[in-house]
């Protein structure tokens, strides 16, 4: 489904990503370990198409078309994903104003008509109903106001909306308190499909109690360094990165 | 400059034909007027206030002053530049004649209609109020309508009288070969606890000769009375616009403008609010949306002249392509305007390197127990809300158009008649070229 090859890119001449590597297909948990600055971030934005990076090299095939020729909407409408780990304030714009825009929007990119209001509200009641969330939320502005817990759950919210095929979530995990989060994964594995794939990108084990990944990779400095099963998210958690970091200069 | 001599042969004949008239006393202000008007002529770039806005290209025209008499406009010509989805009173001009075929008037507790019926009889209200609210010396526009003030619409609502419906006050130019020029006249009397609400609009129908419309209101609050006025700007863009509010508000009392500045080539909205009793009330809001080369100056001037009163302000503008915005406003607060609250802000959008705006708050403040504050802000749009839409599917133009309605809409907020409301909604998506139902 997605297949990254040696990408490399970089901000204002640094050079964040040096050569990444990265294979996920339909069905697939991958999760994306690493400390801060190691290149999670600007990988996924990458992915959902956001221009403020140079991409000095290498490619991005997404169900084999090259997403770095598209727009953030056009890959979107392919069924990318990306869950914000700061998601916009946008006053005046409400939670269901958008999301009907967002997914209508998507449908005339498919040539399809709106979806009728009285569908479109009734999955907006299903989907909240799963993420546990109060109906007054889609009246309010988005993001305005919205604690870090609500940020992320209207994220997820989102992701249920547009069903996409694959799913980035960049640090969802932070801001969420316990029961938070165990809403919210297991909203995204009520989700997962055989037709899909999500990619975690978290600094910790706690979110992958819940999201059960089937890859871990660890990235450092721009560079995915080990890939793993399960197990190495909780040899990270246990040891931290420096024995990688070791490991790595050894090989060196 | 051919316009003032224009409009010095113009009065001549004018004068001519009032015959017994022309001693009148309401005739003695048009006279006074026309003398200031020829005495100052024109602003032009010198006078500060005219810093950023030219009236060269209109004034070096060469207008017609009479209406056209072979147009009839039926409803149905006219509707779709009403507010026709709700009841409404109006009066309608067409040319600058008041049209009782277009006008709807009420048979009512209170009076509008045609100012020229009130100046002919000199009524009470008209030895009161009329050119007695809008007096600035040094404003010749002012005195240039005063000169020819005889039609525009006069509302007078009695003490403790709400009106049940807006009352729509609309000003057609039918379609003509040559540019014409009109001056409308309003005046507003609002009784003591007295309620109103109006919209206001100025429509060109000729696509094809210039329109330069040099409109005055006169609006007299008294005491408790409430009072809201639209002005929709959203004309061809053959059209020019310099639209002169005065406002006059006693105790208690509440007036609120909203202008929505959406079309027209060149505009210029000059608001003047001045409090005479305490504790009233004074709202000033709008939103400009231009592009192409279009220009839209606020000049807004709030004198706090008596203690305990209170002012809002809110200007939005978005200016794409070539367009130009300017602001200056003006708050003032007089030595014994204590315990007065005054807020002004002033936020701008360009979408474009071409676009600008001159932005000018200003604030006098001569009493020390006050609460001002005022601001401005020039920006672009924010890029990384613009990558959140896109990145759920929304297309660049809908996305932008999205944050702009975002941007707007605490200004929007501040209508107060749905379908107006919606009508506005309505005008912007169209203008910024999208096809989306902003509201569910």
């Amino acid at each position: 489904m997605l297949k990254i090859d040696q990408l490399k890119a970089s901000i204002e001449g640094k050079e964040i990503l040096k050569g990444i590597n990265l294979e996920v297909n339909a069905g697939e948990v991958h999760a994306i370990m690493g400390p801060n600055g190691s290149g999670k971030s600007t990988l996924s934005n990458i992915i959902a198409g956001r221009d403020e990076y140079d991409v000095t090299g290498g490619s991005i095939l997404f169900n084999k078309e090259d997403l770095m020729e598209l727009e953030p909407e056009e890959r979107a409408h392919l069924g990318v994903f990306l869950s914000f780990q700061y998601p916009i304030e946008i006053p005046g714009v409400s939670v269901t104003n958008f999301i009907k825009t967002s997914i209508n929007e998507t449908r005339k990119a498919k040539g399809l008509d709106p979806m009728p209001a009285k569908e479109m509200l009734k999955m907006m009641r299903e989907k909240m109903e799963l993420l546990e969330m109060d109906r007054k939320f889609l009246n309010r502005s988005l993001n305005e106001g919205f604690s870090g817990g609500e940020k992320k759950r209207n994220e997820i919210f989102q992701m249920a909306m547009l069903e996409p095929k694959l799913a980035i979530l960049d640090e969802t995990d932070s801001g969420l308190d316990i029961d938070a989060l165990r809403i919210v994964a297991n909203g995204v594995n009520k989700l997962k499909s055989e037709d899909n794939a999500v990619i975690v990108i978290t600094h910790y084990q706690r979110l992958l109690d819940h999201i059960i990944p089937d890859v871990v990779h660890v990235m450092l400095d721009g560079r995915i360094v080990k890939t793993g099963d399960k197990t190495l998210a909780y040899e990270l958690e246990e040891k931290g990165y420096d024995w990688i970091k070791q490991e790595l200069a050894e090989t060196v | 400059m051919a316009l003032k001599e224009d409009i010095i042969h113009s009065f001549m004949a004018f004068e001519a034909g009032l015959n017994g008239q022309a001693n009148s006393p309401v005739h003695k202000i048009r006279s006074a007027a026309f003398d200031r008007f020829e005495a100052l002529g024109f602003p032009t770039q010198k006078n500060e206030d005219w810093k950023y806005s030219s009236l060269l290209p209109i004034t070096k025209r060469d207008f017609s002053f009479t209406p056209n008499k072979d147009v009839a406009l039926e409803y149905p010509d006219v509707k779709k530049y009403l507010v026709h989805e709700i009841d409404s009173y109006r009066l309608v001009f067409l040319d600058g004649v008041f049209s009782s075929w277009l006008s709807k008037i009420p048979n009512s507790n209170f009076h509008i209609g045609c100012l020229c019926d009130g100046l002919e009889k000199n009524t009470k209200t008209i030895q009161k109020y009329f050119s007695k609210i809008a007096k600035d010396p040094k404003d010749s526009l002012v005195a240039m309508n005063t000169s020819f003030a005889v039609e525009g619409a006069l509302v007078e609502i009695p003490d403790n009288v709400t009106v049940d419906k807006p009352i729509q006050l609309v000003y057609f130019s039918s379609k003509r070969e040559k540019d014409f020029l009109v001056q409308p006249r309003n005046l507003i009397v609002v009784g003591k606890n007295a309620e109103v609400q109006l919209i206001e609009r100025h429509q060109s129908l000729s696509p094809e000769s210039t329109t330069f419309t040099n409109s005055v209101t006169e609006i007299y609050a008294d005491q408790d009375a409430r009072v809201s006025l639209y002005k929709i700007q959203n004309d061809i863009p053959t059209s020019s616009l310099v639209d002169t509010t005065v406002v006059e508000q006693e105790s208690r009392s509440n007036v609120s403008i909203g202008t929505f500045s959406l079309g027209g080539q060149f505009t210029r909205n000059n608001l003047t609010f001045t409090f005479k009793g305490e504790y009233a009330e004074a709202n000033l809001s709008g939103i400009s949306l231009l592009n192409d080369r279009q220009h839209v100056d606020h000049h807004t001037i709030v004198d706090h002249a008596v203690p305990n009163c209170q002012s809002n302000e809110l200007y939005k503008g978005i200016f794409d392509e070539k367009s130009h915005g300017v602001f200056n406003g003006a708050v003032i607060v007089q030595k014994d305007a204590q315990k007065t609250n005054a807020f002004q802000q002033n936020d701008n959008v360009l979408l474009t390197d071409t676009a600008s705006i001159d932005s000018k708050p200003q604030l006098e403040i001569y009493a020390d127990d006050v609460k001002c504050s005022h601001g401005c802000t020039i920006g672009q749009l924010d890029q990384d809300a613009l990558f959140y839409l896109k990145s759920r599917g929304i297309a660049d133009r809908e996305a932008k158009a999205m944050l702009l309605y975002a941007f707007k809409h605490d200004v929007m907020e501040t209508v107060k008649i749905e379908a107006l409301y919606k009508r506005l909604n309505k005008i912007i998506a169209q203008k910024l070229n999208v096809d989306i139902d902003f509201e569910l």
